[in-house]
């Protein structure tokens, strides 16, 4: 057993001003293993993996490979000792095309040689089943493409420690399947395999081997097939299940009638293609589909994200002009962006100046929010929604991403909206935070709050919407709602095909 | 007590660190090399008025238009992640029609004074406007955009006065470019506290510097919180115009004329610099407008004490290469971060102690 040990982490300690991030945590990988490793926001999962990466230099404790210790200076020294790394968001360069991304920082000698780089990524993408060219610029790639584009970079470098962090958040169930084989195979060829995800299902259908970490510490490691879900789950929190439960069984989803909120006929803009849509006043109901279905696209049409090109609208009844965010926010609509690190976070302010911004772009320029307002509705938002963070005035990038993603949501419900867009705000956060924030759309939906919310994961959506849009192929195909409102006949409905 | 001197240091020193150690360096090296240069007098000047005199009090008063220009660039390197290259040909500008509008009156009093710096001052924003169209609605790279200024201002300059080079003598000119009667301060310093107290206003009654700064950072993300970042771009290059205007204007009232050959020749670089120097990040986003400021002394005392210690003016400008590549690499944040490392632990640990104790 112990000479089968690929990679050791020993006492592991990081700090960052003001947390312990990670404090005395051990991580065993062996050969030809996939082993998860688990965690809420914050628990240190992605810090640990950026110690090992050397993106981070570590405080204290000791990495050996194959039984030598060694120090890792910098994710290029990392990738020459055989550790690759995926992210959990996507670190390539949009601008460069997919052969440049998969060989940039690694050229052999001098001389870029494009034309041989581009048979060599051709090559590989035909093997994983990619569908991209190596001349096509990334950028223009969909994200579930990027991803893979990251992955095949990685696993073209033949490494002996691979790193998937959160690989499958923005993949659809196929690109998942065949990310899983491609692991399976690594697998044989003795690589071994770190797979942070937040999707327990999948935890279970790859791993061997899972380690627990929970804030900054390890809780234990365990064998996949010996620690069942539930009890997965409530080592990661750390507490009771039966809130997990609970929630599950609001069946009576204020399906009483209230007025319509907002109306929109034939709305489209530079990116989504005409629609109707409508919601009542304390509803809340989802855009669901596969990625590029158009749902994101759609919302941001209703928040004037994009340029909008046609159609009517009405809050309240009365017709109103939505061309770009101000306009959305002065009517009382708040919208939180799917992509958190482009759009959401300014990530060198602060996590007051983030929380107040919004609320300070609607009161106007000439109308600042003074000092002690501003600290004193920053200290409340970190309260309720328990945003862990050393202090207000830390900068909101050095937060863990559920945190960034309370700080955003935070700062749209300072501006106490009547309608919110939330396009994933559970994408890439934690079992106990995806929790908390469904449990707060149906508490803001009984406070009359409208809300609109999007995740990829339709067993969220069916657990908080009374609704649900379905969308294909960038139009709505279905609305479900009542007894259709179930895993099925969601499916069937985004498959399409049937009646 | 300790609360805000913990504040002090934690949040708002930080980035002063570095000019305000460059600026005690050059004094400590001056006191060491000539322990009078620093000596204060009073004196009576042409006029006949009891003035403030000595190394210090031209150093202070050399620096005025660098450091008044450093305030506006700021503001545009904050919001643009760029910077106006523009500045001294702009000023050539500005200053040319301030001296047209006062020959044009015939006379100069008060009155035509104040007409001429409005007329100069609306002119400069328009210029301004000029350059901010360019790198916020065309989206063209701020030293591209203001290239074309930089080239052809001076030409502009020459146009405006028809190739001349006016003097315009008055004692109200002579109150602006050196001393108020009775007040033993030099007017152009008098203007850079005046400069610093409006923009402190101007960021006490409006959200300016948090827009700015979000535009800054993420322009994507600020757009979709209702900011309007072309607009705040912009904003910044018409701050800059009317900051470009005083200093130009202060620039032509010291010698009482309008050269537009040589007015604020090359003050672009050096405004530049003093951005830098200030701790501010040239790519945008987060900026300290007292940095700039700070910065533009630091160059200033260092030229002074150059041409003190008998540097040819040929020589100074490769010592000053020398020393602000020093200060630019401890300022880099690859150098910040070892040293952060090296003083960090305690550091941490103190703030977490605080930390805990709030949880509990």
């Amino acid at each position: 057993m112990q000479e089968n040990v690929l990679l050791q982490m020993s006492h592991i300690e990081k700090r960052f001003p003001g947390v312990l991030a990670l404090n005395n945590v051990d991580f065993t990988l062996r050969k030809g293993e996939i082993h998860a490793l688990m965690g809420e926001n914050g628990a240190g999962k992605s810090t640990l993996i950026k110690v090992l990466t050397g993106v981070y230099q570590m405080d204290g404790g000791e990495i050996t490979v194959e039984g030598e210790p060694i120090v890792i200076k910098s994710p290029q020294d990392a990738q020459n000792k055989g550790i690759s790394t995926v992210y959990q968001e996507i670190t390539l360069c949009p601008n460069l095309t997919v052969a440049e991304n998969m060989f940039i920082g690694r050229e052999k000698g001098e001389w870029v040689r494009h034309k041989e780089y581009e048979k060599r990524a051709d090559e590989i993408l035909t093997q994983l089943g990619i569908p991209a060219r190596s001349t096509q610029q990334l950028g223009n790639c969909s994200l579930a493409v990027q991803q893979m584009v990251a992955i095949a970079r990685a696993v073209d470098m033949k490494c002996k420690v691979l790193i998937l962090d959160e690989p499958t958040s923005s993949l659809d169930d196929k690109e998942v399947n065949m990310l899983f084989s491609l692991m399976r195979d690594l697998k044989g060829q003795g690589v071994g395999i770190i797979f942070v995800t937040h999707f327990l299902e999948q935890v279970y259908e790859v791993s061997d081997r899972i380690t627990v970490l929970r804030n900054g510490e390890l809780v234990g490691e365990y064998l996949t097939e010996e620690l069942p879900q539930v009890e997965l789950v409530s080592k990661m929190i750390g507490k009771e299940l039966e809130e997990l439960s609970s929630l599950g069984e609001t069946e009576e989803k204020n399906i009483v009638p209230s007025e319509v909120f907002y109306e929109a006929e034939g709305l489209s803009s530079s990116e989504a293609l005409p629609f109707d849509f409508s919601i009542r006043k304390g509803e809340v109901n989802g855009f669901t589909g596969l990625l590029g279905s158009g749902r994101s696209e759609s919302v941001r049409a209703i928040f004037g994200a994009d340029k909008v090109n046609g159609g009517t609208v009405k809050i309240k009844g009365q017709p109103v002009k939505i061309n770009k965010p101000v306009d959305a926010m002065k009517h009382g609509i708040g919208y939180l962006a799917e992509d958190r690190k482009r759009d959401g976070i300014i990530a060198e302010l602060s996590v007051r100046e983030n929380i107040i911004l919004a609320l300070q772009v609607m009161n106007g320029m000439f109308k600042p929010i003074s000092r002690s307002e501003q600290e004193a509705f920053a200290d409340e938002y970190i309260k309720v929604l328990n945003i862990k963070t050393a202090g207000r005035e830390t900068p909101v990038g050095s937060l863990s991403g559920g945190n960034q993603q309370k700080v955003i949501l935070a700062r749209w419900l300072l501006t106490h909206p009547d309608y919110l867009i939330l396009d994933e705000p559970t994408r890439g956060i934690d079992v106990g935070t995806k929790l908390e924030i469904q449990k707060l759309v149906l508490k803001l939906a009984e406070e009359g709050v409208s809300v609109t919310f999007i995740s990829s994961e339709v067993e969220e959506m069916l657990r908080t919407c009374s609704r649900l849009i379905v969308m294909r192929d960038r139009h709505i195909v279905g609305e479900l709602k009542g007894k259709d409102l179930n895993q099925t006949q969601v499916m069937k409905t985004i498959a399409g095909g049937e009646a | 007590m300790k609360k805000t001197g913990k504040r002090f240091f934690g949040g708002g020193l930080g980035q002063l660190t570095i000019p305000l150690i460059a600026i005690a360096l050059l004094v400590i090296f001056n006191l060491f090399r000539d322990p009078s240069f620093f000596s204060i007098d009073l004196s009576h000047n042409s006029d006949g008025n009891i003035v403030l005199a000595g190394n210090l009090i031209s150093i202070i008063n050399g620096a005025s238009e660098l450091a008044i220009l450093a305030m506006g660039m700021t503001l545009v390197t904050a919001a643009c992640g760029g910077q106006d290259i523009s500045v001294g040909a702009a000023a050539a500008i500005a200053g040319s029609v301030f001296v047209k509008v006062l020959k044009t009156a015939g006379h100069i009093n008060g009155g035509t004074v104040l007409l001429a710096f409005v007329c100069a001052c609306i002119v400069a924003m328009l210029f301004g406007t000029f350059n901010g169209v360019l790198v916020a609605v065309f989206k063209i790279q701020p030293m591209i955009a203001t290239l074309i200024l930089y080239t052809c201002g001076r030409s502009i300059a020459y146009w405006i006065n028809g190739g001349a080079t006016p003097t315009v003598s008055s004692p109200i000119i002579s109150a602006i470019g050196s001393f108020i009667p009775g007040i033993p301060i030099p007017t152009p310093v008098l203007i850079v506290v005046l400069m610093a107290i409006l923009f402190k206003l101007l960021f006490h009654f409006t959200s300016l510097e948090l827009f700015t700064q979000s535009v800054g950072i993420n322009g994507s993300a600020a757009r979709l919180n209702g900011i309007n970042a072309t607009f705040i771009k912009l904003l910044s290059f018409i701050i800059l115009g009317v900051c470009v205007c005083v200093a130009g204007s202060i620039g032509v009232s010291r010698l009482g004329l309008i050269n537009h050959e040589t007015l604020l020749l090359d003050i672009e670089m050096d405004t530049i610099l003093a951005v830098a120097i200030g701790g501010n990040s040239l790519g945008g986003g987060r900026f300290k407008i007292s940095g700039s400021i700070i910065g533009a002394y630091v160059i200033q005392m260092l030229t002074i004490t150059l041409y003190a210690m008998k540097v040819s003016s040929t020589d100074v400008k490769a010592y000053k290469a020398i020393v602000i590549v020093l200060l630019v690499v401890i300022g880099s944040p690859v150098v910040k971060e070892k040293f952060s490392k090296l003083v960090g632990p305690n550091m941490y640990r103190h703030k977490k102690a605080v930390v805990k104790g709030g949880e509990e």
